[in-house]
């Protein structure tokens, strides 16, 4: 239950922090967030069960998100509106700061080794 | 030792017990005076009901019980096993089978839950292709076999279960033979067995096992039930009933074919179609299923979508365009649909997140044909019917046992301009089929080296292993994302055996020993995905498989949770905009980790484990190829990706 813990310790910092209104334009660029902070947001917000630990993404459950993210303002669109089968995601449960965390998470996970030094997918 | 006096069972079993009860009646009086005559005095002795009847000696023995007949019945439906946790409502056939039948055809599998049972018995049909009988107690052990059977029932599985009652009240022992006695014990189970019996004597008893066997095998296959009492399978044969003794000869009932004009309807269909689909899900019941399904596909050059019901369509195929079904579905002209569990899920979306929704996702005059025997048996309590698929062209008729006229019709039908056509579709097809493989390979890349281990990365490193064996995967593949179906070239009937039919979990374990069990005498490698959850819902399973010696390879998916309900759990909290880190509240198997590999170990199969480096899996997973192909079963288990 360690993740657990975390989890609503993180979850009473972003409470903190909703307080604070982002700027307006904050949507339309690339935030600075902290990918450490974002990987602990990403388990216990629970984007991991769908999306994988890595984000590497599952054909059953939700695609890959990383390396390489889509465009925040997308991302941040797609999570509070999806339009298939994804939860919903409010400010009031993930706020702006939060998914800049998560989003600096996903461009910092590294790309996958090249395929052709992996013997088992040869 | 010989029977000395051919009585009833009446007359043995009542010296034991009735004296004692009926001196317990006789002393209370008052309390039991509505029970005699009218005219007797309410007051005055009541005499016994029964007596002691003289010179009855040595009755209970016999060298002819009736449980040796209902061996030579079971024998004669050419079971190689009976599977069944021991129970004295069935003492006396169990007896019979083990010694009166040497425990040969049927051999007797023990088994430490009734849920196990029929589980290894689905699992080893779908590989064997004939039915293993089951024993259980008509209350406690039907109990505990009852979500086993609903899925075989969703599975469209013969499961041929022999259930012990004793049906006659004034013959039970006093106290637990009471508890485990019921007027009908198939009650619990009709919703979800296709036929059931309480045969009254052995002769009625032959008939019944016969055509409980005839009733299973027709498809759609389902599983049957026969009580058998215990009175008839302890008890001496009487000479009048021996003198009636016979049994039944079998003649299983030929597969229904759709009729001929629907036939030449469906092929005037497909050749027409531009963009035709074939979608299976329990089509190829047998390895001949497969090879026609292949036939149809190849001759049209249509793609096909196999949803896993069976093994139906080679992986590697450059017609299985499995993974971009929805895709075809939403550009096809003609989708025929072979055995389809769901045809409604198969043409529509159903949104289940900020709106509940369904639309239709086929293009305007798609046609859709639908081939299935579930049209020819439904019954109405439980749903596993799903939504209603409105179709165009319905035959209600076995796929299998349709194809070869279909393959035919499909042949007659097509010009030469017709196949010209066809063979541009089947190019074009081939390379986006090589382009779907490379994609696999490419996203399996991803958190390859990762821990908790990908779940490509297990399959990847599984599939090393086992590859140059002749190997059959006994497990489902959902919940690791498919990728044993993306990476890994499955072309032999045998290698896939779909999954549960009702989704009652605890299906996992027991049916991969049951198809292990199966494949034991072919020398096939027997591999199973486990999943945690599975694992611990009779993990006595395998104790079965270290004492039968059934090999089998299981590499674990542990993600610690009944992962499907964490992400239930996350949708509602979501959709409710609150509590979003509390999604493992009662869904996850942590704190503490299950050792599974200690549990395996203390069972008697070779473990190791939980293994959460990828770099340690390769070997530990040859080390347990190593024991398996020695003959026993063998875990690793792995810390995994949730998906
Ligand atoms: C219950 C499963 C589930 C959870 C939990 C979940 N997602 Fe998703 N997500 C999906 C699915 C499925 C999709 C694919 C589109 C759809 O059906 O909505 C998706 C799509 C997305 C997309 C769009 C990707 C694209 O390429 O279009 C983004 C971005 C995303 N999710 C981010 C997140 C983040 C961030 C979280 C956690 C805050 C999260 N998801 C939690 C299931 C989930």
């Amino acid at each position: 239950m360690k993740t657990f813990a975390v989890a609503l310790a993180i979850a009473a910092a972003a409470g903190a922090q909703i307080q604070t209104p982002a700027p307006a334009q904050s949507r339309a660029a690339t935030p600075a967030g902290n990918a450490e902070n974002g990987k602990k947001l990403f388990a216990s917000d629970g984007c991991y069960e769908c999306h994988g630990r890595e984000a590497q993404g599952s054909t059953a459950t939700g695609p890959r998100l990383a390396p390489r993210p889509m465009a925040f303002a997308a991302l941040s669109r797609y999570v509070r509106q999806p339009t298939g089968q994804m939860p919903p995601y409010t400010s009031k449960v993930v706020s702006d700061a939060d998914l800049a965390d998560i989003y600096a998470f996903l461009q910092s996970r590294p790309e996958p080794p090249p395929l052709e030094t992996i013997q088992l997918l040869k | 030792m010989s029977t000395k006096v051919p009585v009833d069972r009446r007359a043995f079993l009542k010296s034991a017990a009735v004296t004692g009860a009926a001196a317990l009646v006789a002393g209370r009086g008052s309390a039991t005076a509505e029970q005699s005559p009218p005219s007797a005095p309410a007051t005055a002795p009541i005499a016994p009901r029964e007596s002691d009847p003289s010179g009855v000696v040595d009755v209970l023995t016999t060298d002819r019980p009736g449980g040796d007949f209902m061996v030579d019945v079971i024998k004669t439906l050419n079971f190689d096993y009976i599977a069944a946790n021991p129970g004295s409502s069935f003492r006396g056939i169990h007896e019979s089978i083990i010694n009166y039948g040497g425990n040969r055809a049927p051999e007797f599998i023990t088994c430490c839950h009734e849920e196990s049972s029929v589980a290894m018995s689905q699992g080893y049909f779908k590989i064997e292709g004939k039915p293993m009988a089951v024993l259980v107690h008509g209350t406690v052990g039907l109990q505990h076999a009852a979500m086993a059977i609903y899925n075989a029932y969703c599975d469209r599985v013969p499961v041929y279960v022999l259930a012990g009652n004793t049906i006659d009240a004034t013959m039970r022992r006093p106290g637990v033979e009471w508890d485990h006695s019921v007027q009908d014990a198939a009650a619990m189970v009709r919703d979800y067995t296709k036929w059931d019996d309480l045969p009254a004597s052995l002769p009625h008893f032959a008939e019944s096992a016969v055509r409980a066997y005839k009733i299973a095998m027709t498809p759609p296959m389902m599983p049957v039930l026969v009580v058998i009492d215990g009175g008839l399978q302890e008890d001496p044969v009487s000479p009048e009933v021996k003198a009636r003794l016979r049994i039944p000869k079998l003649t299983l009932a030929r597969a229904p074919q759709g009729d001929s004009g629907s036939v030449a309807e469906a092929a005037r269909l497909l050749v027409a179609a531009e963009n035709p689909v074939i979608v299976a899900d329990r089509a190829a019941r047998t390895p001949a299923g497969m090879k026609y399904l292949v036939e149809l596909a190849e001759t049209l050059q249509a793609p096909v979508i196999d949803q896993g019901g069976r093994m139906n369509f080679p992986t590697r195929h450059p017609l299985n365009h499995t993974e971009n079904g929805r895709a075809l579905i939403a550009n096809a002209d003609v989708i025929l649909g072979l055995e389809l569990t769901d045809f409604w899920g198969t043409v529509d979306a159903f949104r289940d997140s900020l709106v509940r929704s369904s639309r239709s996702i086929t293009r305007p005059g798609a046609k859709l044909i639908s081939i299935t025997a579930g049209d020819l048996f439904m019954k109405s309590n439980y749903q596993d019917i799903q939504r209603y698929p409105e179709v165009d062209l319905a035959m209600a008729a076995d796929a299998e046992a349709t194809l070869p006229s279909l393959i035919e019709a499909v042949k007659r039908a097509t010009s030469a301009e017709r196949r010209r056509s066809f063979q541009e579709r089947g190019s074009k097809l081939a390379d986006a089929r090589q382009k779907a493989l490379d994609r696999a390979r490419a996203d399996a890349a991803y958190a390859w080296d990762a821990s908790p281990i990908s779940t490509a990365r297990l399959s990847a490193e599984l599939w090393a292993q086992i590859r140059n064996e002749d190997w059959s995967l006994v497990s489902e593949v959902g919940s690791v994302s498919r990728w044993p179906m993306r990476l890994w070239t499955f072309d032999k009937h045998y290698q896939f055996i779909g999954g549960s039919g009702g989704a009652g979990v605890g299906y996992g374990a027991p049916a991969a020993v049951g198809a292990a069990l199966a494949n034991k005498k072919y020398g096939r490698l027997s591999v199973d995905i486990q999943s945690d959850g599975d694992f611990m819902y009779a993990p006595g399973v395998w104790w079965t498989a270290a004492h039968h010696q059934i090999p089998l390879l299981a590499v674990m998916h542990n993600n610690r949770a009944y992962h499907q309900e964490v992400m239930h759990l996350q949708r509602m909290a979501g959709r409710h905009n609150r509590g979003i880190t509390r999604a493992s509240i009662g869904t996850t198997i942590d704190n503490p980790n299950v050792n599974y590999a200690k549990l395996a170990e203390g069972m008697g199969v070779h473990a190791e484990g939980p293994i959460a480096d990828p770099k340690d899996l390769g070997p530990a997973i040859r080390r347990a190829v190593e024991v398996v192909k020695r003959g026993e079963p063998a875990l690793v288990d792995v810390a995994t990706q949730p998906r």
